[in-house]
Order: C-alpha cells, then structure tokens, then sequence
C-alpha cells in the first residue's frame, strides 16, 4: 500500500505519491531530473553548493514531520514532490460545478486551462531563484544567508510540485511544458519568464526582503485560490505548498522589520529625531525611512500588477469552471457560484478613477487584490508599530492602488502615491520623492556588504527576536565552504 | 482558588499573521481577528500539532495561570504579558520541563537537589517538549542493543539505539525520553511511561541519522528497565517526550563544565560530551568528568571513554570496590582535586551537573561545601546564584 502521509525514498524523488509504482511518470521525472540539478548547479554560486546549510526539509506532510531542520548541502537537498493528504469526499467548491465530486483527473473540456495556470504558477518559482542568485554573496548574517537559502531550495520544490502535475497528468504537452520551464530564464532577452515581476533582478537585500514581502504574497494568494480548485491534485499540491509559503511571508515581514528596527534605534542612540535628515541617518550606516517607503511603494505596486486586469473574462472562466476559486472560498458565506452577485471595482472614467459595480462573476482579480491589500497591510501596520515604539515620528503608508500601475485600470494615468490625478510635470517632479533613485539603490547597494561570522549582523539590521528552530543567537547557521 | 493551569499563547510581537497554525490545529483552537492570532485555552490540548509548522517561532509560548487569559483579552494585547509569581511554579525560566502533570512531577523531583527552581544555561538550545505524550506516543524501532558492563559483573548495564526513521524526535543532550511498558500493572491500568537520559548527541547516535541512545540498568523486578534490556533488533517501543528544558549543555565554547555522576548518571554527559567534540573539537581544557562506580567493569561506556583526549574531556574514576584498594567515592575524588574545583567555584563560566542516585547528592554538595569553606567562601549562596544563572543542575532518581 502506498504511505500518502509520509515521504517515501524508494525513488531518486522523494515524494509522497506512489512514484514508484507509477513507472510512467516516474521515468518522466527521472528524465526531467538532471536538468533541474544542471539549472540549480549553474545558479547558485559554487561556494554555496559546498557550504552546509541549516535548513528544514519535509520528511511527511502532517505537522510533525515536515519541518525537519538539519545541515544540508544545497544540490542534495530532498527536493520532492508532496502533496496534502486527500480530504475524503471532497467537492468542487465553486463555480457551475458546485457540489459535485472533486476531479482526479483533468476535466477534458478546461484542460487547456489548467495547464496554462500551473505553468504560470511553475514559471514563477525558478523566476524568484533566478533573481536572488547573487544574493548569497552580500548577505547580512549567516542566518539571513540561511534564510534566502531555504526560500531558494523551496521554490526549488515548488517547481517540482508544478512539474509533477504537468508530467502526471498532461501527457505530452505536459512535458514539453515541464521542459520550458527550465528553458525560459528570469531576464532573458530570448527566452524571459512569463510575468514581468519575475524578470528583474533582485539587487540587494531589502529589495529581496520586500520582494518576499509584497511579490510573494501574490504567490500565496495565488496559491490560496489554486488551493480552491476543483482539480484535486492541485488543491492538494498547493496546500501544501502554503506552509512553506509561510515561511516566505516570515522572511520578508521580519527582514524589513529588522531593518527598520535598526535604523530606529541608530536614530534614537544619536539624538535624530527628524526621519527626513537623511544625510546623516545615511551616513551612521542605516536606511532611512523615507527610503524603506519608497522601496515598499515600488514593490507593492509591481504586485499589484500580478493581479492582471480587474475586469477579467479569463478569471471569470476560470472560476465558474471550478478550477480556481476565492482567497478561502470555504469561509465565505454565499451561493459559490456568484449568480447574482455583484462586486465594487474601480474603473477609470472620464479622466477619473471611479468605483462601480460589476457582475462579481467578473471581477475576480479584483476581489483577490482586495484580499491581498488587507493582507499586506497588517504587516505594514506592525512595522508602524515598531517605529512608534522607538518613539520615532514616521508612519508607513500603502500607496494608493491607482499609483505607478503598468496593468489595469489605472495603467497609463499620472496618479500621486494618494491617488491624486496629477499632470505630467508635477508627476516628474515627484517621482524621485515617490519611488527609489539610482542614488536610492547606490546607497543601499553600498551597505551590502557580507557578515559571515556567527552571531554577527551588517550595520543596516537588526538580530532577530527568535531563532530558526529556536537556535541560539550566535549559531552557525551556515558553514561556509572554504575553498 | 483554582488550580494553576499551563496556558498555550502566541507572541503577537513575533507572529506574521499567516494562519498556518489555525489551518492546522485539528480541533479549531486557534482562531484570530484582524489584529490577533489567539489560542482558546478552553479548546488547546496540548497536542502540539502547531508548533513545528509556525515559521517564526512565535508560537511556542506558555503561561502558568490560575485564570486563563480570555480570547478578547489576547485579541488586545501588542505584547505578551509576563508571567505572574505563581506558587507552587514547576518550571524555570518560563519554560516547562514537560506538558503532562506527571512528567512534571518526576522532574521536579529528580531535579529537587538543585535547592531550588532550575533554570536552563542562557546559552542553551531551547528544548521541545512533550511532543508525544502518553495518548498519542511515537513508534521507535530498537536498532541494537548491547551490554556495557563486565561478562563477569553481576550489573547488567545496556546501551539501547532507538531509530524514529522519518518522525520527528527533536531531543538536546540531557533531555529525557519516556518509554511506555506493554501491558498492565496490578490493578489492570496500563503502565505509565518510565524517564530515561538521552545519551546521545542531538543529531543522533550516528550523526545524520534519526536515532538516539539509552544507558539502561537492569533492576531486579524493574518492569520498564527488564522490558528495555531485553529489547532485540527490530523490536518496536512506545514512546513519550521528549521532556526536560532545565538540564541542558551550554553552546557557549568557553563555558567550563564539571560533570559529576554514578552508574548509569553519565548518559546526559556522554550526550553532552559527543555533542562538544562534534560541535567545537578545538574547545579543550573545558570539560571534566568526575565518575564513580564499584569497578571499571561495570562503569557505562568505560572502553569508549578512554579513548577520549584527556585535553578535550578530563576523566576521574572514583571505585568503591577495588580490591586492595580503599573505597573511592565521587565525593573523595572532589576534595583530592578542590583546587580545580575551586578555582570552577569563582568563574563565571562554570556549569555543574550531578547526575544519578539520589544517594550520591549529600556527599557531593558536602564536599563542594567543604572546598568553598576551604577558600573562605559560603556555599549554599555560591549554589544559588548558579542555578538562577542556570549554571548549577541536579539529576537524582
């Protein structure tokens, strides 16, 4: 009988799913394998793959097995493929097909569909390795250097997770998809990945702290809805899926915070009480705030984006087909089919942003960056909670969502960080004010500089409260090769 | 007034709000609103499902109160309170030795030489605690088995490997596990699980590998100690733990450790001293071990430990039953050396642990009393201070 809970090792792939008596896609994966070691192998720094590395790895999909926490080197990391326990009798939970029973298998008639969501989902998870690769080598601490790394190897998983459905279940074409994956590269000029926020580079380390923050929310959210889905080994590939999001989230919201939390307390320990005197916050070796809110407005806005248009016929289809549902569908209390129903979005009408109401049918992008944007605020508000408790005069604001959008409604338009139509020579002038400059990312790139000795952190941040598995402060998070 | 109870809170400080905990909890304990993920102590059984999968570590706070703190109250706080001055507390420093009242009580008693509330070293790891409990044990499977002591010795002393394979089993070295005899007592319950000390490292007897050691003494008519030392390859055993957060090893490099025991005393320390040697091999002069038995034959892992570096760990065999030889007990040993143990008496980095019968404390803290005397100092004030530092630990049965 096939263990669904714990992982089983009888194959090359770890991997909860009976790989080794599904012969087929067992060799489709072996197949697939070597380019994926070939691609993590060319990305990440070699020093790094020989370097030991404290991360956790999934040893069963229930609670107490998944967070395994040992020294690893990189290439032999268990990357593997697991899914969430099947829930029994589980139904299709929106959409025309409410309340029949879950699929097993693709659904004929959205099968196209379905591809193209879980290649976008893949496409995104080596996108994000790809852009932090040189992250490594500038790292703030060894347990910052630790926690990049555990976010690398498990959107390295992720990837398998995406491949394994393409390989499983979509014959063929599924496989060519699995390949592309490894073909397109984040920022290629011949081969980009699909969504632009995956194309740009990841320069520095707040950079990678608001990308986890913002950019990756997307993805939870993302996953959140692809966790509702009718097809059920994708439900269940992306719960799982979510609890290593998780730790993602924590990366992100702690890195900021850290970061804000020193440049508090330089300000404090020196007598600034002025946020805004930035040439001398600067120059004790810390980030201002104006320019952490800068980096947070382009980061939050390039999310934002993620979301694609507001009115949208695609997401709509994809929702009465069953195949992707709400941000916790099975919490909200309705016909599940949004028969009736209609949503507020914003629009954008005779040179203003107006609010009106659509068929919810349709606005399903919508109501997800709705979901978002509460969600994202909460860890803006605990930043603001960190400052006030530093007794500094600053507040952290969300911008408007009309502001700097590429997609969507407001594409196009001059709006202000408050949603303010401006003109075109007041837009410029505040654009330095409102997003970061190159002197902004000199500035910062400047304060990159590695600290590998245990215990030890850059100036720009502070420790964190706890440690990774409840470690010490001084642990060695990673031993370092040396070559 | 009501019983103190041990209460499951989250540190709203340290928690992201992302709800895995409450996607998790089998029983719907966990819930939040928009500012607050909170536990229900009314709902929370301990079954510790949500602490491995929180990413921050937030989650693994507790309170000893004689009134739970309710869910309005914890939606409002920005921090967590401290924990009240509540008598009788049977835990040091805020953490618990372990989760279920009679594991508690075995530890607190095994722990009651220390003169007072054991505090863990500054420096240690946190322990986890209680993961699995009575009604809902962990499945070892015995991986070997052998005798440590003498052919010729009447003491059966046993080294057991227990293998968790893919579960998890977090233990620190000098942690305790429970093992849960089969079958019923007299009155036809169930057996409660019996402590035993790990006697190896964290990562495992062989590092890498999921599997952890016992040093197990036959005792005549013992039921749980006869069970285990007649365990055989591939048995399976039922276990509890892992529990103690108080008797744990410093990770400070240059802290100084004296380690005192008798018999099967010495499992914590063989644990503490592989983890050194895997850890910091280049920390030496710190470490001495002081231990007693009747004769080498039937001293636990007496082979094995001569081969460890008299630099790295200093070795002192008390025996009490050479022949042609006077009596030699660990106390006697102490005095012979109260110069070194004076000189560990005044620095600040010093951690002592005794561990094994409880016969053995009396002689032990005289003669630490004595060698204090001897340099004009007052030992019951010198003791106290270490154990509120966490630098002074007593493990008697």
């Amino acid at each position: 009988m096939v263990d669904l809970i714990n992982v089983s090792y009888d194959t090359q792939i770890p991997n909860n799913v009976g790989l080794s008596s599904d012969r087929k896609v067992l060799k489709a994966l072996e197949k697939w394998h070597p380019g994926y070691i070939n691609w993590w192998n060319d990305l990440i720094p070699e020093k790094f793959q020989k370097s030991m590395v404290y991360l956790r790895t999934a040893v069963s999909v229930d609670p107490k097995g998944w967070a395994k926490f040992d020294y690893v080197k990189m290439p032999e990391y268990r990357w593997g493929v697991l899914l969430a326990p099947q829930v029994e009798g589980r139904t299709i939970p929106c959409g025309e097909h409410y309340g029949q029973a879950a699929w097993q298998e693709v659904p004929g008639e959205y099968r196209n569909m379905l591809k193209r969501l879980i290649v976008i989902q893949g496409d995104t998870e080596p996108g994000s390795v790809e852009q932090q690769r040189f992250l490594g080598l500038t790292a703030p601490s060894l347990y910052d250097m630790r926690n990049l790394f555990q976010v690398n190897v498990e959107e390295g998983r992720h990837l398998w997770a995406m491949v394994y459905l393409l390989q499983k279940y979509f014959g063929r074409d599924g496989r060519e998809e699995a390949n592309d994956l490894l073909v397109r590269s984040s920022g290629s000029e011949e081969a980009p990945r699909m969504l632009g926020a995956f194309n740009e580079e990841t320069p520095d380390w707040l950079s990678f702290f608001m990308f986890t923050y913002f950019t990756d929310r997307d993805g939870k959210m993302q996953l959140e809805s692809l966790a509702q889905s009718g097809f059920d080994p994708l439900s269940r590939t992306c719960r799982f899926m979510l609890t290593e999001e998780a730790h993602h989230m924590f990366v992100g919201e702690t890195g900021v915070g850290r970061t804000i939390e020193k440049t508090c307390q330089v300000m404090r320990e020196n007598g600034i009480e002025d946020p805004y005197d930035i040439d001398k916050i600067r120059s004790l070796g810390v980030i201002d705030l104006p320019t952490i809110q800068k980096k947070l407005n382009l980061h939050y806005t390039l999310s934002l984006d993620l979301f694609g248009q507001e009115v949208s016929t695609n997401a709509a289809n994809a929702f009465n087909a069953g195949i992707k549902g709400r941000f916790q569908e099975h919490r909200i209390d309705d016909d599940h089919m949004l028969k009736d129903a209609t949503y507020t979005v914003w629009d954008f009408e005779d040179g203003k942003a107006v609010q009106k109401e659509v068929p919810a049918l349709t606005a399903i992008n919508m109501r997800l960056r709705d979901d978002y944007i509460k969600d994202a605020a909460g860890g803006v508000g605990r930043w603001n909670k960190i400052i006030e408790k530093a007794g500094v005069q600053f507040e952290l604001k969300l911008p408007h969502e009309s502001f700097n959008r590429k997609i969507g409604v407001f594409a196009g338009h001059n709006f202000d960080p408050d949603g303010k139509i401006v003109s075109g020579a007041e837009y410029d002038a505040g654009i330095p004010n409102w997003l970061p400059t190159h002197a902004d990312g000199d500035f910062i790139q400047s304060l990159m500089v590695p600290v590998t000795e245990p215990g030890k952190f850059a100036s720009w941040i502070a420790p964190p409260k706890v440690g990774i598995d409840n470690k010490p402060g001084d642990f060695e998070y990673v031993k370092l090769h040396m070559a | 007034m009501n019983k103190p109870l041990k209460q499951h809170l989250i540190d709203p400080e340290i928690c992201i709000r992302c709800y895995t905990c409450e996607m998790t909890c089998p029983i719907e304990a966990i819930t939040h609103n928009d500012d607050n993920v909170v536990v229900d102590a009314e709902k929370c059984n301990f079954c510790m499902d949500c602490i491995p999968v929180c990413p921050t570590g937030s989650i693994d706070e507790w309170r000893v109160v004689n009134t739970p703190y309710s869910l309005e109250e914890q939606f409002e706080w920005t921090e967590l309170p401290e924990q009240e001055d509540i008598e009788p507390a049977a835990e040091g420093d805020g953490a618990m030795e372990a989760l279920d009242e009679a594991m508690a009580a075995l530890l607190a008693e095994a722990h009651a030489g220390a003169g007072g509330k054991s505090v863990a070293p500054q420096s240690a790891s946190k322990a986890t605690v209680n993961l699995y409990n009575l009604g809902k044990p962990i499945e070892a499977t015995v991986q070997g088995n052998y005798r440590l002591t003498a052919e010729d010795s009447d003491a059966d002393v046993r080294h057991i490997i227990l293998d968790f394979a893919g579960q998890p089993m977090p233990v620190l070295e000098g942690q305790s596990i429970g093992i849960i005899p089969p079958g019923e007592d007299a009155e036809g319950k169930p057996h409660l699980p019996r402590l035993y000390s790990v006697s190896s490292p964290r990562d495992g007897e062989r590092p890498g590998y999921n599997n952890l050691s016992l040093t197990v003494k036959r005792e005549e008519h013992g039921v749980a100690s006869n069970y285990i030392c007649d365990l055989k390859k591939g048995d399976k055993v039922r276990v509890t733990g892992p529990f103690g957060s108080t008797f744990l090893l410093p990770s400070d490099p240059d802290a100084e450790l004296l380690m005192i025991c008798t018999g099967t005393g010495s499992a914590p320390f063989r644990g503490f001293t592989m983890r050194r040697q895997r850890e910091m091999p280049s920390a030496t002069q710190k470490m001495t071990l002081v231990f007693g038995a009747r004769k080498p034959g039937e001293l636990p892992y007496f082979g094995p430990l001569k081969k460890v570096p008299e630099d790295f760990l200093r070795k002192i065999f008390a025996f009490s039953r050479l022949e042609d030889e006077p009596k030699h007990y660990v106390q006697d040993k102490l005095r012979e050396e109260k110069e070194a143990v004076a000189k560990l008496l005044k620095s600040d980095k010093a951690y002592f642990y005794i561990c094994g019968k409880k016969e053995m404390e009396h002689g032990v803290e005289e003669a630490l009393a004595d060698i204090a005397r001897g340099e004009g100092l007052e030992w019951k004030p010198i003791r106290d201070r270490m154990r509120e530092e966490g630098r002074y630990h007593v493990e008697t049965y």
